[in-house]
C-alpha cells in the first residue's frame, strides 16, 4: 500500500505538468450517469441488418469496394480510403451485401448518405487466417501508423478525426501525449465503463500510442467522480509496472472533456485559434481510441465495434453496450428493453452537444458514444425565446471567452462581418450559453446558422471570384489579340506604303514574298500559279495599276 | 420510430427572466420594509401607484405594438422598474408624481425604444430624472424619519393635498441629510457641526443608514443567487469610497467620510439594483468594472459639487451613454488568441 501511495504521488506530479489550471466559464451539470456507470457492458449482439455509412469520420468519404450480392466476412475491408484524410470501412459481421444506397445516418442535418447495407448471417465468421500479433516495441512508428490507418481508427471521442493523421502528420516534437477519459457531458459513461472493464487493454493501447508518438510525458486524464475507473486504471498500470504514464483527475466541470479545455487544465497552454494541439507539442487521444489501437495492433482486428451508452428515461433498461458498428439504433433500444411509453426525443451524443435523430433507423457509427432517449419531463420542449436582456450570463460561462450576447446580436442582424470580428469561429458550440440564458434564446442555433451562412457566402465568393478572374483574363486576351493585330497591320503598312516613294524597296518586298512562295512551292513540289512567269506586258500592267492607285490615294496603302 | 428534432443543448434551461426579476423584487423587500418603517405609508403608496401605472402602460403599449401583453408582463421587468422608481421618490409626493414618472419610464424610456432588452437608458432613472428636473419642489417632500403620518392622513395628503389639522408642510417634512449638508456647507458650517443635528445617525443619515444597510443585504443575496455579478456593485461602491476617501483625507471639515457616502441617499440601491440593470449597463467583464467605477465617481462629483443633493440617477444615465463605447474597448481576449497578460 505504501508503495502504491508513493507511486500515486509520483503520478500526480509529473515533471513538467504539475499544477492543474482552470479554463474560463464552464458549468457544473447534473451527472445522470450513476446507473449506467455501475452496470457492466452488455453485448448488443448481431443485428439482422448492418448499415455502414461510407463517411463515419472527418475527411473524404471512403470508396465502396463491394457490390450488392457480395458475401463479406467479419473484418473485411468493404470501402477504402481515397486520400490521406480518410479511413477504410470494414464489415463488422459476416453476411451479404444487400444494397449500397442512401440511408438516414446520424448527422445533425438529418440528411441521408451513402451506406453499405449488410444482411448478417449470424455466423460472425472471420477472414481466413488472422495475422499474428505484432510486438509494437520492435516496430517503426510509421508501420504502427499504417496498421492504425488500415484498421479504420478515428477519434472515438466524438469528432472522428482519422487517428493516423493526428499521430503522423506533424513537424513538431511532441511533449505531451494526453489520453482523454473525461466524459464531461451528463449521461455518458462509456469511457468510464471501458476503463473499469478493459483497463489493461487501454494501458497497452496507450503504450503503443506512446511508442508511436515518442512524447516526453504521457498523462491519462480522468474525471473527479470516477473512482472505480481510476482504481482499475492504476491497478493496470501497476500490473505492467508502468510509472511513466500518470493518471490525473480533473474537476467535473463541463466542458473539461473538450480537447482544448482539457489541455488548458493540464498544461495551462492554449491551443491557438484555428490551430491544432500538435502546434503546441501536444497530442490528445480519446481513451476509446487507445483501446481500438490495442485491438488493431495486438489482436489485429480493425475497428468493428464500440461501447455506446444507451440511456435516458425513454429507454427501459439504461446500460452501456458493446455495439457492432452499423447496428441500427432501434436494435440497441430493443436490446435495452425498448422505449418507455412517454419517450419523445432521441439524441445521438450527449445532452449538451448531441443532436436529435428524426428516426431510430440510423446506425451506430464510429463516433457515436451515446444514444439518449428522453421523455418530455426529462427534457421539455424549450420555452419561447424572449428578448436578450444583455445579462452576460453567457459571457460568464463561455469557455472560449467569447461575448455570446454580441455574437447573437450580430448573427441575428445578419451582420456576419461583425460576428467574425467577434471570433464567431472560435465558438465550440458547447451550449453553455444557451443553457444559462434566462431569455431561453437558442444561441447555439444562431451561431451554427451564422457559420453556415458565412461558409456559403465564402463558397459563393470563391465562385464569383473565379468567374470574375476568368472574365478579366478573357478581356485581357481579347485586348492583347486586338493590339497584336493592329501592330501587325501597322508593320505591314510601314513595309508596304510607309516607304511608298522607294519603289525599289517595294519591289524588293514583293520579290522577297514571291521568292518565299516559290521556295515553299518548290519544297512542296507544286506547280507554280498565276503570278509566276509573268510576261513583260503583264508586269507592266500591274505596275501601271499600282502607279495609278498611288497617284489617286497617295496616303493609302496598297490593297491587300 | 419517428422523433421530433430540436437544437442542442437539450438539458432543460437553468434560468428564467421572470425568476430573475422576482428575485430582484424579493431582494428589495428588506430595504423597502425598512423604508416603510422609517418614512411611513407614503412608501407603499408610491410603489402601488408606480406599479399599477407601469403595468397598465406596458400592457397598453404592447397592445399598440401587437405584442403578446400577458406573457411579456409576466417577465416582471415593468414591475421592477416601477418599484425602483418608487423607492427613489419622496414618500409624501402627490399621487401624480409616481404616475408621471412611471409613465415616462415605461412608455418613453422603455417601450418606445423597443421594450425589454432594447432601452439604452435605465427606465427607472430616466423617469426619476424627468421628475427631478420638472417638479423639484415635489421631490423634496420627505417625511421626517420615524415621525410619519398615519395611513389616512397620508392618503389624504397624497391624493388631495390636504394636510392634517394643525400641521403645515414644514412640520411634517424634513430635509434629507444630504440636502442639509449641501445647504449648511453653503452657510460655512463644518461637517462636525452639521453632524450634530438629529438628522444624522450612527455613521450616516438617521434612518437612511438602515435603509441602505438592508439594501446592501438584499444585494448580497442577489450576488449569492447569481442574479447579478460583483463587477458593477464593487466598481461603483469602490469608486465612490475611493474618491470620498481622497477628499476626506484632504479636508474632513467639508468632505464627508467614505462610510457616509456609501450609506447615504441611493448608494446601495443604486449599486445593487439600479446600476446592475443589465440592459443599459456594460456587458464585458472588464467593462462592467469601469462602468461601476464611473457611476461611483460621477455620483460623488454630483453629490459634492453638483446642483442636486444625490447623483446616482444622473451618474447611471451618463454611464448608460458611455456603455457601448466601454464595451467596444474592453472586449475580452478570446481563447487561443495571443498571450494572456
Amino acid at each position: 500500500m505504501a508503495d502504491s501511495g508513493a507511486s500515486f504521488k509520483r503520478r500526480q506530479q509529473p515533471a513538467s505538468f504539475g499544477r492543474l489550471h482552470t479554463f474560463h466559464g464552464g458549468l457544473q451539470l447534473p451527472g445522470h450517469c450513476e446507473v449506467t456507470a455501475a452496470l457492466p457492458v452488455s453485448s448488443a449482439g448481431i443485428p439482422p441488418i448492418l448499415v455502414l455509412p461510407l463517411q463515419q469520420h472527418i475527411g473524404a468519404p471512403a470508396e465502396c469496394r463491394v457490390r450488392p450480392g457480395d458475401h463479406v466476412c467479419k473484418g473485411q475491408t468493404i470501402a477504402t480510403a481515397p486520400g490521406p484524410i480518410s479511413v477504410p470501412v470494414h464489415a463488422s459481421s459476416s453476411g451479404t451485401v444487400i444494397a449500397v444506397e442512401k440511408r438516414p445516418v446520424p448527422h445533425p442535418s438529418g440528411l441521408q448518405a451513402e451506406c453499405i447495407v449488410i444482411e448478417t448471417d449470424g455466423r460472425d465468421s472471420r477472414q481466413q487466417a488472422d495475422h499474428a500479433a505484432i510486438d509494437y516495441r520492435h516496430t517503426e512508428p510509421a508501420g504502427l501508423c499504417e496498421l492504425i490507418q488500415q484498421a479504420g481508427i478515428v477519434g472515438l471521442g466524438g469528432a472522428g478525426f482519422p487517428t493516423r493523421v493526428k499521430l503522423c502528420n506533424r513537424s513538431q516534437r511532441i511533449e505531451l501525449l494526453l489520453i482523454n477519459a473525461v466524459e464531461c457531458e451528463p449521461y455518458i459513461s462509456c469511457d468510464n465503463r471501458l476503463l473499469q472493464e478493459r483497463a489493461a487493454e487501454v494501458v497497452e493501447g496507450v503504450r503503443i500510442l506512446r511508442h508511436t508518438v515518442q512524447p516526453d510525458v504521457c498523462i491519462i486524464a480522468i474525471e473527479d467522480h470516477m473512482p472505480a475507473a481510476e482504481q482499475a486504471l492504476r491497478a493496470a498500470l501497476d500490473a505492467v509496472n508502468e510509472p511513466d504514464i500518470s493518471v490525473t483527475r480533473v474537476p467535473d466541470i463541463y466542458p473539461s472533456g473538450g480537447e482544448r479545455q482539457l489541455i488548458k487544465i493540464l498544461t495551462g497552454r492554449e491551443v491557438p485559434s484555428q490551430g491544432y494541439p500538435a502546434d503546441i507539442g501536444i497530442i490528445c487521444q480519446n481513451v476509446g481510441t487507445a483501446a481500438a489501437v490495442y485491438d488493431a495492433v495486438v489482436r489485429r482486428q480493425p475497428l468493428l465495434s464500440r461501447i455506446v451508452t444507451v440511456t435516458g428515461d425513454g429507454v427501459a433498461q439504461p446500460q452501456n453496450m458493446d455495439v457492432l458498428l452499423g447496428t441500427p439504433v432501434s436494435h440497441l433500444i430493443a436490446t435495452a428493453g425498448g422505449y418507455t411509453e412517454d419517450v419523445e426525443r432521441l439524441l445521438i451524443g450527449g445532452p449538451m452537444m448531441g443532436y436529435t435523430a428524426h428516426t431510430d433507423s440510423v446506425p451506430v457509427i464510429k463516433t457515436s458514444n451515446c444514444v439518449l432517449a428522453v421523455t418530455r419531463e426529462e427534457m421539455p420542449a424549450p420555452p419561447p425565446a424572449q428578448p436578450c436582456i444583455r445579462c452576460a450570463k453567457c459571457t460568464d460561462v463561455c469557455p472560449a471567452e467569447l461575448l455570446p450576447q454580441q455574437l447573437y446580436w450580430y448573427a441575428r442582424s445578419n451582420n456576419y462581418d461583425a460576428a467574425q470580428d467577434y471570433e464567431l469561429f472560435d465558438c465550440i458550440e458547447c451550449g453553455c450559453c444557451a443553457y444559462v440564458c434566462p431569455s431561453h434564446i437558442p444561441l447555439v442555433q444562431y451561431y451554427r446558422h451564422a457559420k453556415a451562412e458565412i461558409w456559403t457566402q465564402e463558397i459563393q465568393k470563391k465562385v464569383s471570384d473565379t468567374a470574375r478572374s476568368r472574365h478579366e483574363a478573357k478581356q485581357q486576351r481579347l485586348a492583347r489579340i486586338k493590339q497584336e493585330r493592329a501592330e501587325r497591320m501597322s508593320r505591314k503598312k510601314q513595309a508596304l506604303s510607309g516607304d511608298s516613294g522607294n519603289k525599289d524597296a517595294k519591289q524588293a518586298a514583293i520579290q522577297a514574298a514571291l521568292d518565299r512562295v516559290k521556295h515553299k512551292q518548290k519544297l512542296a513540289g507544286t506547280v507554280p500559279k498565276n503570278i509566276d512567269n509573268l510576261t513583260v506586258e503583264q508586269q507592266r500592267l500591274i505596275d501601271a495599276a499600282d502607279r495609278r492607285r498611288q497617284q489617286q490615294h497617295p496616303g493609302n496603302k496598297t490593297t491587300d | 420510430m419517428e422523433f421530433k428534432t430540436y437544437s442542442s443543448p437539450h438539458l432543460p434551461v437553468a434560468n428564467n427572466v421572470a425568476v430573475m426579476m422576482q428575485r430582484v423584487l424579493l431582494a428589495l423587500l428588506p430595504g423597502t420594509i425598512c423604508a416603510f418603517w422609517i418614512f411611513g405609508w407614503g412608501v407603499i403608496f408610491n410603489i402601488l401607484l408606480a406599479g399599477i401605472t407601469a403595468l397598465a402602460a406596458e400592457a397598453a403599449i404592447l397592445r399598440l405594438r401587437n405584442r403578446p401583453a400577458f406573457t411579456t408582463l409576466r417577465d416582471g421587468s415593468a414591475l421592477v422598474t416601477a418599484v425602483l422608481l418608487a423607492l427613489a421618490l419622496p414618500p409624501l409626493a402627490p399621487w401624480w408624481i409616481p404616475v408621471i414618472g412611471s409613465l415616462f419610464a415605461i412608455v418613453i424610456a422603455k417601450q418606445l425604444y423597443g421594450g425589454l432588452g432594447y432601452n439604452p437608458f435605465n427606465p427607472a432613472m430616466a423617469g426619476y430624472v424627468v421628475l427631478l428636473i420638472s417638479f423639484p419642489l415635489e421631490l423634496t417632500l420627505w417625511s421626517a424619519p420615524g415621525a410619519h403620518l398615519n395611513f389616512l392622513d397620508t392618503l389624504a395628503l397624497v391624493f388631495t393635498g390636504q394636510l392634517p389639522v394643525g400641521q403645515s408642510l414644514d412640520t411634517i417634512t424634513q430635509a434629507t441629510p444630504m440636502d442639509s449638508i449641501k445647504t449648511r456647507l453653503g452657510l460655512s458650517e463644518t461637517l462636525s457641526e452639521i453632524h450634530g443635528s438629529p438628522l444624522f445617525g450612527h455613521f450616516a443619515g438617521a434612518g437612511w443608514e438602515w435603509i441602505n444597510l438592508w439594501f446592501l443585504l438584499g444585494g448580497l443575496w442577489l450576488l449569492q443567487m447569481k442574479v447579478i455579478q460583483w463587477h458593477i456593485p464593487a466598481g461603483m461602491l469602490g469608486g465612490l469610497a475611493a474618491i470620498a476617501l481622497v477628499f476626506y483625507a484632504i479636508n474632513p471639515d467639508i468632505f464627508s467620510t467614505p462610510l457616509f457616502q456609501l450609506f447615504s441617499g441611493a448608494a446601495m440601491l443604486g449599486a445593487f439594483f439600479i446600476a446592475t440593470d443589465p440592459v443599459s449597463a456594460c456587458t464585458t467583464p472588464r467593462g462592467r468594472i469601469y462602468y461601476g467605477i464611473g457611476i461611483g465617481l460621477l455620483t460623488y462629483i454630483i453629490r459634492t459639487w453638483g446642483g442636486y443633493p444625490d447623483g446616482v440617477a444622473f451618474a447611471v444615465l451618463l454611464m448608460n451613454l458611455a456603455a457601448p463605447t466601454i464595451d467596444h474597448y474592453t472586449r475580452p481576449r478570446v481563447f487561443g488568441h495571443g498571450d494572456r497578460e
